[in-house]
C-alpha cells in the first residue's frame, strides 16, 4: 500500500522542505531516535554480540565461542524440527488466513441490506488479543469439560484429546491463529474491494464472463498489491504473534521427536533464554530470526517492485 | 455466493431470483458472522453460568456474570491489571503519537544534512522486532537501567513508531505545499503549523493510528511475561495466565468472565475511531 503512494510522491511532488533551521528537525527527531538507538539498535547489536558467548544471565558467566552457538543450533536436531514446524505452522496459517478472509471479504462486499452490520461483525474481533485468543480455546477444546467435547460427546460419542494429541494440537493452534488474523486481514480486504474500478469488471460481464472468472482473472489481480501486504504482515504475525497464543493453548507440546510439536522459533527463544538461561544460545537463535526477518523483507521489497499489479 | 454482485439491475429481472440471490447472500453472511464469533459466544454463555452449570454441556446462559466478575476482579486482582494494562496502553498511544508527528514534521518539512540516513535508521528498525531482541533487552532494562518491575520498563522501549512516522509523513506529502508556504510567510513556526494545521487535519490517520497502536500496546505478553515480576505491577494479559495457572482447579466461569472484560478497552476504542480507521487507515484513495 506505501509503495502506491511512494512511486507516486517520488514522481515530481513540490517541495515541501520550507522550514528553515539546523538544529529544529534533529530536534522534534531526537525523541524518537533516542529510543530507536537505546531500545533497538543497541540491543541488536548486543545480541549479535552474546550470540558468540556461551553466557547465563543469571550467573553471569559469559565464554567467547565465535561461531559455536550458531553451528550447533544449525546441527541440533530439536532446532531443526522447531524450524520446520514453524515453517509449515506459517505456511498453512497464512494462505489458509489469507484465501478465508478474502471469501469472505468479498461476500460481505455484497450490497445486501445490513451489509454494514454485518462487515462489523466480521471486523469487530480485531479487538480480540492473542492471549484471550490462547485463554478462549484453552476452555473451549480441554478434553475433559470443554464445551466442545461435551458436544461432539454427545452429538457423535466422540472426545478428541485435543491437547495432547499432537497433530490435533498443531491443527487447534493453526485454526486458532487463522481465526484471530481474520479480523485485521479482512479490514483491510473490504477496504481494497471498495476501492475496485467497477466499470472495468463490468465490461468483464457484458463481454460474458462468469463471476468466477470476474473474480479470479479481474478482481484477483486488481487485489494483488494488498494481498502482498497481507501476505508479510500475515507471515510476521505467524512468527511473533503466535507466541501468546501457542504459550497459554499448549504450551508448546505436545512432545513429539525432538520438541514439543507447537514450539516455534520464538517459543524456543524464549524457552532457552528464559526458562534453561541458556543466554548465548538464545541469543543466537535471536541473531538467526534477525536474518530471517531481513530476508522477509528484503524479498517484500524485491518482489514487491516487479510482480505486483498496482490497479489505476 | 458472488453471483449478482457486480450484475447491472436490468440482468436479474426477475424479483424472485434476485430475493432469493440476497436470501443466499444473507444466510452465508450470518453463518460467517456466526462462526467466527463462535468462541466468543461460547465464552460469554460460560462466563453467565454458576461454577455448578460451568462444566456441563449446558450452554443456557446464567444470572452469574457479575459473581464471576467479582471473583477475578477482587480475588485474582483482575482490576489492578486492567488498570495497569490501561496506564500502560494509553500512555504508549499518546506518546507514540506526539513523536510520530514530530518526526514526521522534520522528514516533510525540513531539509538537512543526513536526512536520508535518520530516514533509513527509522525504517530499518522496522525489521528488528522486539521478540528477537528480547534477551538482550532484559539484559539492558534490568541491569544496566535497573527498570525491571516498573511501568518504564514496558512504556518507554516501545514509544517510537516506524509505522506512524511513515503513515503520518505520506500523509503531509499529500497536503499541498502552498499551505505550509503561506503559513510560514505569516509568520507561523512549525510547531504552531503542527499544532493549528496539520493535526487538525490529520484526525482521520491520527484515530486510526491510535486504535492499531492502543490494540498493540494492549496485547503486550511477551515482553511484559519476562520484565515484569511484581503482580501489582503486571499487565491484564499476562495476569490471564496467572488465572489458568491455580493448578487443577480454575475456575473456568470466573475466566471467561475475566476474559470478556479485558476485550473491553480495545473493543471500545476500536467502535469509537471505526470511522476514522476505515477511512484514515484502510487506505482509501479518497480520504
Amino acid at each position: 500500500m506505501l509503495s502506491v503512494r511512494q512511486k507516486r510522491d517520488a514522481g515530481g511532488r513540490e517541495d515541501r522542505a520550507v522550514f528553515r533551521g539546523a538544529a529544529l528537525p534533529w530536534l522534534f527527531l531526537l525523541p524518537s531516535l533516542l529510543i530507536l538507538a537505546v531500545f533497538i539498535y543497541l540491543p541488536t547489536l548486543r545480541t549479535l554480540r552474546l550470540a558468540g558467548y556461551r553466557a547465563n544471565l543469571i550467573l553471569g558467566t559469559e565464554q567467547w565461542v565465535g561461531l559455536g552457538n550458531i553451528t550447533d543450533l544449525l546441527g541440533s536436531a530439536t532446532y531443526r524440527q522447531v524450524a520446520l514446524q514453524t515453517l509449515v505452522f506459517t505456511l498453512l496459517s497464512v494462505t489458509g488466513g489469507l484465501l478465508l478472509s478474502l471469501g469472505l471479504a468479498w461476500l460481505a462486499s455484497r450490497p445486501v441490506r445490513g451489509s454494514r452490520a454485518y462487515r462489523l461483525l466480521l471486523i469487530y474481533p480485531y479487538a480480540l488479543s492473542p492471549a484471550i485468543a490462547g485463554t478462549l480455546w484453552l476452555f473451549l477444546f480441554n478434553p475433559e469439560i470443554g464445551v466442545v467435547n461435551q458436544i461432539l460427546g454427545d452429538l457423535v460419542g466422540v472426545r478428541p484429546r485435543w491437547l495432547d494429541t499432537p497433530l490435533l494440537a498443531f491443527a487447534l493452534v493453526t485454526v486458532a491463529a487463522i481465526w484471530k488474523g481474520l479480523a485485521y486481514n479482512i479490514v483491510f480486504y473490504l477496504a481494497s474491494i471498495r476501492n475496485l474500478p467497477t466499470d472495468v469488471m463490468e465490461a468483464a460481464q457484458i463481454d460474458g464472463a462468469t463471476p468466477a472468472q470476474v473474480f479470479w482473472r479481474v478482481a484477483f489481480p486488481l487485489l494483488s498489491p494488498v494481498t502482498f501486504f497481507l501476505v508479510f504482515t500475515n507471515i510476521v504475525a505467524a512468527l511473533f504473534d503466535s507466541f501468546a497464543l501457542t504459550d497459554l493453548l499448549t504450551r508448546g507440546g505436545p512432545y513429539v521427536g525432538h520438541a514439543g510439536i507447537t514450539t516455534f522459533l520464538v517459543y524456543q527463544l524464549y524457552q532457552d533464554g528464559f526458562v534453561n538461561f541458556k543466554t548465548g544460545a538464545a541469543a543466537a537463535q535471536g541473531a538467526l530470526m534477525l536474518a530471517l526477518v531481513a530476508f522477509v523483507t528484503f524479498m517484500q521489497f524485491r518482489l514487491g517492485e516487479r510482480r505486483v499489479h498496482y490497479g489505476a | 455466493m458472488v453471483r449478482d454482485r457486480l450484475l447491472p439491475r436490468a440482468r436479474t429481472a426477475s424479483p424472485t431470483r434476485a430475493r432469493r440471490g440476497d436470501w443466499s447472500a444473507h444466510l452465508a453472511l450470518i453463518l460467517a458472522v456466526l462462526l467466527i464469533s463462535a468462541p466468543l459466544i461460547l465464552a460469554l454463555i460460560k462466563a453467565t453460568q454458576p461454577s455448578s452449570a460451568v462444566l456441563s454441556p449446558s450452554l443456557l446462559p446464567g444470572g452469574a456474570f457479575f459473581t464471576n466478575l467479582e471473583r477475578v476482579w477482587v480475588d485474582a486482582h483482575l482490576g489492578r491489571s486492567m488498570l495497569n494494562s490501561l496506564i500502560v496502553a494509553v500512555t504508549v498511544t499518546a506518546g507514540k503519537t506526539v513523536l510520530a508527528l514530530l518526526a514526521a514534521l522534520a522528514f516533510v518539512y525540513f531539509r538537512f544534512p543526513l536526512k536520508g540516513a535518520a530516514f533509513a535508521l527509522v525504517l530499518v528498525s522496522l525489521m528488528l522486532p522486539t521478540e528477537v531482541l528480547i534477551v538482550a533487552l532484559f539484559d539492558l532494562v534490568s541491569r544496566d537501567l535497573k527498570w525491571a518491575d516498573s511501568f518504564a520498563a514496558i512504556i518507554v522501549p516501545f514509544l517510537a513508531s516506524a509505522t506512524g512516522t511513515f503513515l503520518f509523513r505520506q500523509h503531509f506529502l499529500n497536503i499541498p505545499a502552498s499551505l505550509a508556504d503561506a503559513a510560514r510567510i505569516d509568520g507561523c513556526g512549525p510547531l504552531r503549523y503542527l499544532t493549528r494545521i496539520l493535526i487538525p487535519m490529520s484526525w482521520n490517520t491520527i484515530g486510526a493510528l491510535a486504535v492499531i497502536q492502543f490494540v498493540y500496546a494492549w496485547d503486550q505478553y511477551l515482553w511484559p511475561l519476562v520484565i515484569m515480576q511484581r503482580d501489582d505491577h503486571q499487565v491484564v494479559q499476562v495476569g490471564l495466565r496467572k488465572l489458568i495457572e491455580v493448578g487443577g482447579q480454575t475456575d473456568w466461569g470466573a475466566v471467561m468472565a475475566g476474559a470478556i472484560i479485558t476485550m473491553l478497552p480495545p473493543l471500545i476504542v476500536f467502535t469509537a475511531l471505526q470511522e476514522q480507521f476505515s477511512r484514515g487507515f484502510a487506505l482509501s484513495e479518497d480520504k
